[in-house]
């Protein structure tokens, strides 16, 4: 406790002295570049940009094509500031600089040498969502957790640090999120029994500033027990041990590989945390806090002003970790400040992001099945949380019974591939899947650094719907309702952009690039990329000219699980092979393709 | 299952081939312990009933097998952009060479491959079954038994619980 105590002083004092980061503030309000992965602190993948609009998008043709020279899942996407493109790639987690004004000739390259022992504690894939630009570098969270600060005027590593032990399988695929003078990271590894945490680093030196984590003893997971609330009530003492049996907790999971976003009026950063591990729950008995939760902690001191535990003693692998949108929009004629996030477990939850007060909670595709919905009564003692579905319970299954039909499969009605909002519509635009699963967990044993999984699943495309496994939808987070759905072939991977031209883009994981009209949906254009799409799509605009970019180079989850197709094991003898395999359309590859309308 | 008639169609294998090829392509249980099937060389085998019964180690290799090497080498063994489909290296491979892949691992890393295998020596959840992961993949390239979770599978052998005790707890 004396360490918190020091922890909160120290912050109290650094606030005082450090200013907004001013850089990303200033780049990110400035619509010609991408600053973050995110586009902006609120992540909403939105850009004032209309020279590309739903009259001409149609008319979108290749401007120019870059090879990465890597041929693993290509997550995130390009950063451009002023006349600089920065990309990157999958292990070896290469950094490329591009000069925009001579044709994306190469200025600098930045390759780093990590043991390649990293590479298959990596679950599922070598993917890495991307560095973040802020104070004239570029930082970069690397596999081996290496975190580097590279001068981006030369690309010479300025300072690095250590996050994490690949030999215990922590590993990193996250971007970083520079706030003011730090640079704050993830971690993954919640198939490998890691206890998840956020650490900060001095963005100046890479000194480790702080470090909370997800479960633990207070002093762990930086929490006050009077003043952190869980929907409104405080947490309550060590409440990151309390729900969990034993030493469990220590490798817990948690793991906090998703987005992160930050608000700079209430000075909270937001994140989910993951699956607790194993995914065999019986070995797990309790809530299993703070897995599957969302955090709001101070970006200064990292201690945690509210949570809410979306899922509690996770049954199927839902983990919490897809980014926190931040909006202000209009509910019961009422402006808020919202938090708007959809969650694996396929629903989707509009709060009050200062107080973590819940508002809506609503499944955002039809086919969702092992809750009937959250308890939204303040006064009830259930209050806040989801009610299972007996039928699709495998804890109440239990050891060793395999339980079928459920909806959505542990890859989720969507994963970390981020939704986008346009303010000009008020609609958020999300790509998801639409796979259901078997699961059947068993006991396992951990050792360090080997996988603790403890669950067989089989997937396939949600029963009794249009036999895809996707679905690209436009969400009004103010009711709980859909605008539209597009149906698609295979889940959607690719994370969205919407721009002030009222054009929504998305990639698909055959290789398309769509846009579609922000408003109905309606397909405007297409075009099929050398590769499979799990980047997400920016803009910029350079010379008075707007561009839109996306890597291709299939992979991931998607990759794994998709590549020979699914089946339905449920379907009998005979309807095997039914589904579409993704081999059948794509390749490995790694390029980046930039589209721009014909002068 | 009745001994005669598995003893009988050794016979027709062992004449139609060399013993030399028997060892990587004959998956045909010759003879059987407890409800664990083996080839005529003593490799580890699958046996599949007439009615789909599947033995209970080709159905213990299906949940190992999903549980971790699925996340690598995608369902059913059929591959992914990431692995090779192991369905078909088990037929490539003999049986030898196929615990010494899993147990050490592989490393193939340069200018234009970064493939690596773990090496699950030490790890129990893999170790302890790996028998049962070799029959079911070997149940998989013959074309004995279809995608997804075989239907019908055999009792759990007495001696497999035994030896799942004493492997994962000591
Ligand atoms: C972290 C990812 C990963 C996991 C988990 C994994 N493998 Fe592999 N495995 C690979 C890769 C990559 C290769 C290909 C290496 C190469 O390029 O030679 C491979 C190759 C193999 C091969 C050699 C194939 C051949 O054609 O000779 C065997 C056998 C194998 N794996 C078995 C297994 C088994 C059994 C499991 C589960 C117990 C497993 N693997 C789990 C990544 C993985």
């Amino acid at each position: 406790m004396k360490k918190l105590i020091a922890g909160l002083l120290a912050g109290v004092a650094m606030a005082g002295m450090a200013a907004a980061n001013d850089s990303v503030l200033s780049l990110q309000s400035n619509p010609n570049g991408w600053v973050l992965q995110t586009g902006d602190y609120a992540n909403t993948r939105y850009s004032r940009l209309s020279q590309i609009n739903r009259e001409n998008v149609g008319q979108l043709q290749v401007a120019w094509t870059f090879s990465t020279g890597v041929l693993r899942g290509h997550e995130g996407g390009p950063l451009v500031v002023g006349d600089t493109m920065f990309i990157h790639t999958p292990f070896p987690n290469k950094v490329y600089a591009l000069d925009l004004n001579n044709e994306g000739k190469i200025l600098w390259k930045y390759e780093p040498r990590q043991d390649p022992e990293v590479i298959p504690v990596m679950c599922c894939d070598t993917v890495n969502r991307g560095p973040a630009y802020a104070d004239g570098k570029i930082f970069l969270h690397q596999a081996d957790t290496t975190v580097v600060a590279l001068d981006a005027k030369s690309g010479r590593v300025v300072w690095s640090a250590v996050n994490g032990d690949p030999s215990k399988g922590e590993t990193n695929t996250a971007t970083v999120l520079p706030v003011k003078d730090k640079i704050i990271v993830g971690i993954s590894g919640g198939e490998f029994g890691v206890q998840g945490h956020v650490t900060a680093y001095d963005i100046n030196t890479g000194e480790r500033l702080w470090r909370a984590y997800s479960t633990g003893p207070d002093e762990q997971t930086l929490m006050d027990p009077e003043r952190t609330t869980h929907l409104g009530r405080p947490v309550g003492k060590d409440s990151g041990t309390a729900t969990w049996e034993g030493d469990q907790w220590k490798i817990g999971g948690g793991t906090t590989w998703g987005w992160y976003s930050y608000d700079p009026i209430t000075n909270l950063f937001y994140y989910g945390t993951g699956n607790p591990s194993t995914w065999n729950p019986a070995q797990r008995p309790g809530d299993n806090r703070w897995s599957m939760t969302i955090f709001a902690r101070d970006a200064d001191t990292g201690v945690a002003k509210w949570v809410y535990q979306m899922t509690p003693h996770d049954e199927w692998d839902y983990d919490g970790v897809n980014e926190m949108i931040l909006v202000d929009q209009e509910i019961d004629g009422q402006m808020r400040h919202l938090l708007v996030h959809f969650d694996r477990n396929g629903l989707a939850y509009t709060m009050d992001r200062v107080s973590g007060e819940l508002l809506l909670a609503d499944k955002y595709d039809r086919a969702v099945n092992w809750t009937t919905g959250v308890d939204m009564d303040p006064n009830s003692p259930t209050y806040g949380r989801p009610a299972v579905v007996e039928a699709f319970s495998t804890r109440a299954g239990g050891e060793d019974v395999n339980t079928t039909g459920i909806c959505p499969a542990a890859l989720g009605t969507k994963d970390q591939q981020p939704a986008a909002f346009s303010p000009r519509t008020g609609l958020f635009y999300v790509p998801t899947n639409h796979v259901c699963m078997d699961y059947e967990p068993f006991r396992v044993s951990y050792t360090a650094g080997q996988p603790y999984v403890g669950a067989t699943l089989s997937m396939y495309p949600a029963p009794n719907s249009h036999g895809g496994m996707g679905n690209f939808i436009a969400w009004d987070a103010t009711k709980g309702e859909f605008a539209w759905i597009i149906p698609e072939e295979f889940s959607v991977w690719s994370g969205a952009l919407a721009t002030a031209g009222d054009v929504v883009f998305y990639g698909t994981l055959e290789g398309f690039l769509k846009a579609v009209d922000a408003e109905t949906g309606e397909k405007l254009y297409q075009f099929k990329t050398p590769s499979g799409i799990i980047g997400n799509v920016m803009t910029y605009s350079h010379r008075g000219k707007q561009y839109v970019a996306v890597y291709s180079g299939v992979g991931g989850w998607a990759g794994i699980g998709l590549a020979a197709g699914l089946v339905n094991p449920n379907d009998g003898l005979g309807a095997v092979g039914g589904y579409a395999s993704l081999s059948d359309y794509t390749a490995l590859g790694g390029q980046l393709t930039v589209f721009t309308l014909p002068n | 299952m009745p001994p005669t008639k598995l003893a009988a169609t050794a016979l027709a294998v062992l004449l139609a081939i060399t013993p030399a090829f028997a060892s990587n392509s004959d998956t045909v249980a010759f003879s059987q312990e407890d409800g664990k099937h083996f080839t005529v060389d003593g490799t580890p085998t699958f046996y599949v009933a007439e009615d789909g019964t599947v033995d209970w180690y080709t159905f213990s290799g299906f949940r190992r097998y999903h549980s971790e090497c699925h996340v690598c080498h995608g369902p059913d063994g059929m591959g992914s952009t990431y692995a090779p489909p192991l369905k078909d290296a088990v037929m490539a491979l003999d049986y030898w060479e196929f615990i010494g892949v899993v147990a050490a691992g592989i490393q193939n890393v340069d200018a234009s491959h970064e493939n690596v295998m773990p090496s699950f020596g030490l790890n129990k959840n893999v170790m302890c079954y790996v028998d049962d992961i070799w029959i079911y993949l070997r149940a998989r390239g013959a074309g004995a038994i279809d995608r997804g979770r075989p239907a019908k599978r055999a009792d759990r052998p007495e001696s497999f619980a035994e030896h799942e005790r004493a492997c994962m707890g000591g």
